[in-house]
């Protein structure tokens, strides 16, 4: 199996351990330092767990002065850094490497302000994402973008992958809810990029910053849009006797104009383990299923919901479901967000992030199954149909070697496929080191090269997150 | 006379930028030539996207569109209409109020950032922009982002370069997300009602869940120069709903019962609303054939009217407010009054001023981009260098 590399390990840092350690518990009030090998165990990986690194120390700051400090003292000795949020993944992008200094922002976790009649919140970066909709329901807001994992992470770990979430297909994703950050350059600068008006003046440095995978800078504090909440919200289960008629259906669905707030795909063994695990109601003998959720008054959910079931006829749907009850609602969005989890329990996986034009869906689902029947695999696919952003779980057996080498290859060749069909290699998940070798397959040198001089020009020495994104051969010389 | 340079293939245009790097000659980049922000520097030439024109691809049921650069914004809408959808962003035309001719060209709305009413919900051009096409200063082609909805693939370079104002690259192509138009459209009037009642009404219509895609404040001062004076005496506070027509109805009146205690409410049908918010997207009642300075002014929206207010004091301005109080269009009698504006905006929590228009001399003299602080400015010198290291792509931008 090709190991994906990490960068060599500075000699001259690793040479040094003893010393940084010293120095940076000198900089950090007791407590904020994790430098025990036994206690840096946990942050050796985040949810991309086949691989891991021990870190050379963690870092966990209390303010944003601790961080430029840090920062400032990594510069100068030249020790990369890794951030890290909630390590929840799944592309590796905050797996650390042995001559790294973690900086963990799990203590900075205050909502700073809620400002209604702005419809902001400003929060630290180690806040959960749920944590912002929790402090702000009871008012009647929240903020849109909602991953599976919001339960865990944090808004600091979301800007620096651009997070999404099932919800995204009518409110965006989190470069479209963020208006401000307070961000610490790699020489420990503190600059405030954007803040409560719409626009900033000057460059858009925040809209880079937002998905740069904590290679620009590290955020500590975020201004956000909370939105108000529809009057009400109803899920509605779409099943279908094949995959294809589903994938259909949706790209008729958006064509004509109507825009839910989530259309939801899951096809038959995502269906059975999300099932199995949730209870949650799911009619048991399609094939393929829609989770197609509409806000709004009841008038206008009604009339919305009868345009959606005569294009799903047109497309042969087997089962319409309207949930009864808010309990019901629930449940439903209990199934679909506990996908990744509950396959976790019946086999190892790993998961794909691929997103495609509307038109692909059926081709792409058809490339993909036949692509893990060559590898002799399962996979279960579960997604974000409305923006065609697919996430097939392909399903393995960690413990065999080889039976991993074969997950690993197919899942490279889904992604090219979706690359191929127009599209890309990550949605919402970010590259990290999962997608980073395949990049090429993506852009061009040119592309690339462009990429890496915008990175640099945040950070000359490739400090921060090196190991993440950009292919390691052919980086600029730092 | 500057020479001006059209080139009619991307890869023309990639060779013109090579071989002007070699005599060191810089550009300064046009579209439509629209806006006359730049009096050329000094042996500037102009490089105008003119010459790539056309759709590329468009794809009704995949909501995208991909378009050369210099294609006309009149024809991409034009397309668009034929299948009911459109920009959601609504992009501005600033002919009026800076008294120019020329056609707006999609790049340009791209390059400027120039979004309309619906910003505040749908979000700015940026947030409609996928991928793009580009020209560095190197004379390489380049493509950043995608045609997909969702891409986190690599730096999101597409959005930094929405709203650069042709100071990192040429554009050449972009593709965009575009929205089914709504069936219908009304506006709820709230008459009557002080800069600062104005504000707190609008703060309370985004808190409802009515969706609100439009909330503006015409002050008595300008409200007569809308829709020929159509609208009711007194201050307007206009708030717009859209969408299917038996959902509208619904949103219409509970919206109206909610502003009856903050003044006398009334409604627009869908014609006068569809122009009212034209109008107010345009800045119509400054489009006055004078060179009065003219500002476009980004803060927090409960700021906006506490900046007017401020600045009355000291100057004369006339002044409206878009995306629920933090658009303020400003009007200054004479001076820019560049220093004091700026001053004030940091009084008021941040944000920033563009000076859209004044006399040559007086925007040549002026900085017509709102400073930034020396530590992004930083940034922002290292960032236009990873574009352009030798600087040919003069902008008032970034110098």
């Amino acid at each position: 199996m090709d190991q994906i590399a990490f960068l060599e390990p500075r000699p001259a840092v690793l040479s040094r351990r003893r010393e940084i350690v010293a120095d940076l518990l000198d900089l950090l009030p007791e407590g904020c330092l994790v430098h025990e090998p036994r206690e840096l165990v946990p942050f050796e990986t985040d949810a991309f767990v086949s691989y891991r690194r021990l870190p050379l120390a963690v870092a966990l700051p209390e303010t944003t002065q601790q961080v430029a400090a840090v920062l400032k003292y990594c510069h100068r000795y030249g020790v990369p850094v890794v951030p890290r949020g909630a390590g929840t993944s799944l592309a590796g992008g905050a797996i650390p490497q042995e001559d790294a200094v973690v900086i963990g922002l799990s203590k900075m976790s205050r909502i700073l302000e809620v400002d209604f009649a702005n419809r902001t919140a400003t929060v630290q970066a180690g806040v959960t994402n749920l944590a912002i909709s929790d402090a702000v329901s009871a008012d009647g807001y929240f903020y849109a973008p909602d991953p599976s994992s919001q339960l865990a992470c944090t808004i600091g770990g979301n800007i620096g992958m651009n997070s999404g979430g099932a919800h995204c297909l009518k409110y965006g994703v989190t470069t479209n809810n963020l208006l401000g950050v307070k961000l610490v350059l790699i020489d420990g600068t503190i600059v405030d990029l954007g803040g409560k008006a719409l626009d900033a003046g000057g460059l858009d440095l925040l809209a880079v910053v937002c998905g740069s995978e904590g290679q620009l800078g590290i955020v500590t504090e975020a201004t956000v849009r909370l939105i108000a909440r529809p009057e009400g919200a109803r899920p509605v289960l779409f099943g279908f006797d094949t995959s294809e008629e589903a994938g259909a259906c949706v790209a008729d669905v958006i064509g004509a104009g109507i825009i839910p707030v989530a259309i939801e795909f899951m096809d038959k063994p995502a269906i059975e383990i999300c099932e199995a695990f949730a209870q949650a109601g799911y009619p048991m003998d399609v094939e393929a299923l829609l989770i197609v959720e509409v806000e709004g008054s009841e008038a206008e959910m009604d009339a919305m919901l009868a345009s959606i079931i005569e294009i799903a006829g047109r497309h042969g749907v087997k089962v319409v479901k309207e949930c009864q009850s808010a309990t019901e609602a629930a449940l439903i969005w209990k199934g679909r967000k506990s996908a990744f989890g509950a396959t976790g329990r019946i086999a190892d996986y790993i998961c794909m992030d691929g997103t495609v034009p509307l038109g692909q869906l059926p081709h792409v689902l058809r490339g993909t199954a036949e692509i893990v029947a060559k590898y002799g695999l399962r996979v279960a696919n579960v997604f974000h149909a409305g923006d065609g952003n697919m996430h097939p779980l392909i399903l393995f057996n960690a413990n065999d070697p080889e039976d991993a080498a074969r997950a690993e290859a197919a899942g490279n060749e889904i992604l090219k496929l979706c690359v191929d069909a127009g599209g890309c290699l990550t949605g919402e998940h970010g590259v990290g080191i999962e997608k980073r070798d395949l990049m090429r397959h993506q852009y061009s040198e040119v592309d690339l090269v462009q990429q890496m001089a915008v990175r640099a020009a945040f950070d000359p020495q490739w400090l921060l997150n090196p190991s993440k994104v950009f292919p390691l051969e052919g980086r600029p010389a730092a | 006379m500057t020479p001006i340079h059209e080139p009619l293939s991307e890869e023309a245009a990639a060779r013109l930028v090579m071989i002007a790097g070699l005599s060191a000659t810089p550009f300064s980049i046009s579209g439509g030539g629209t806006r006359n922000l730049l009096p050329a520097a000094d042996g500037a030439e102009q490089l105008s996207t003119r010459g790539l024109n056309g759709i590329v691809a468009y794809n009704p049921a995949e909501m995208t569109m991909t378009v050369r650069a210099g294609t006309p914004l009149e024809k991409v809408e034009a397309a668009l209409a034929e299948n009911r959808q459109m920009l959601a962003f609504e992009p501005v035309d600033l002919r009026g109020v800076l008294g120019s001719s020329g056609i707006p060209t999609i790049g340009g709305v791209f390059a400027t950032n120039a979004s309309g009413p619906r910003r505040f919900v749908a979000g700015a051009a940026r947030d409609s922009l996928l991928g793009v096409r580009f020209v560095n200063g190197k004379g390489e082609i380049v493509k950043a982002g995608g045609r997909v909805m969702k891409n986190v693939t690599g730096l999101d370079l597409a959005k930094l370069l929405a709203g650069s104002h042709g100071s990192l690259a040429l554009l050449t192509e972009v593709t965009f997300r575009v929205l089914p138009m709504p069936e219908t459209a009304v506006t709820i009037v709230v008459s009557n009602l002080n800069d600062a009642e104005a504000t707190a009404a609008m703060a309370t219509a985004m808190a409802l869940p009515v969706e609100v895609s439009g909330a503006a404040h015409l002050p008595e001062s300008v409200r007569g120069r809308f829709v020929s004076g159509a609208l009711p005496d007194g201050a307007a506070t206009v708030l717009r709903l859209e969408g299917l027509a038996a959902s509208v109805s619904v949103r219409a009146q509970k919206l109206a019962d909610a502003m009856a205690g903050f003044g006398a409410v009334s409604q627009c049908d869908a014609g006068l609303t569809q122009r009212l918010w034209r109008e107010i997207r345009d800045a119509t009642p400054y489009a006055d054939g004078t060179s009065r300075p003219l500002w476009r002014v980004s803060v927090a929206p409960t700021a906006g009217q506490q900046l007017v207010a401020a600045l009355r004091l000291e100057a004369g301005v006339d002044a409206f407010y878009d995306w629920q109080g933090g658009l303020v269009w400003l009007r200054m009698e004479s001076d820019p009054e560049a220093a004091l504006l700026r001053r004030y905006i940091k009084a008021v929590g941040g944000g920033h001023a563009t000076l859209l228009r004044a006399r040559p001399d007086v925007l040549a003299a002026t900085e017509i981009f709102q400073p930034q602080t020396d530590a992004v400015t930083a940034i922002q010198t290292a960032v236009k260098a990873s574009f352009d290291p030798a600087g040919l792509f003069r902008s008032r931008m970034t110098g």
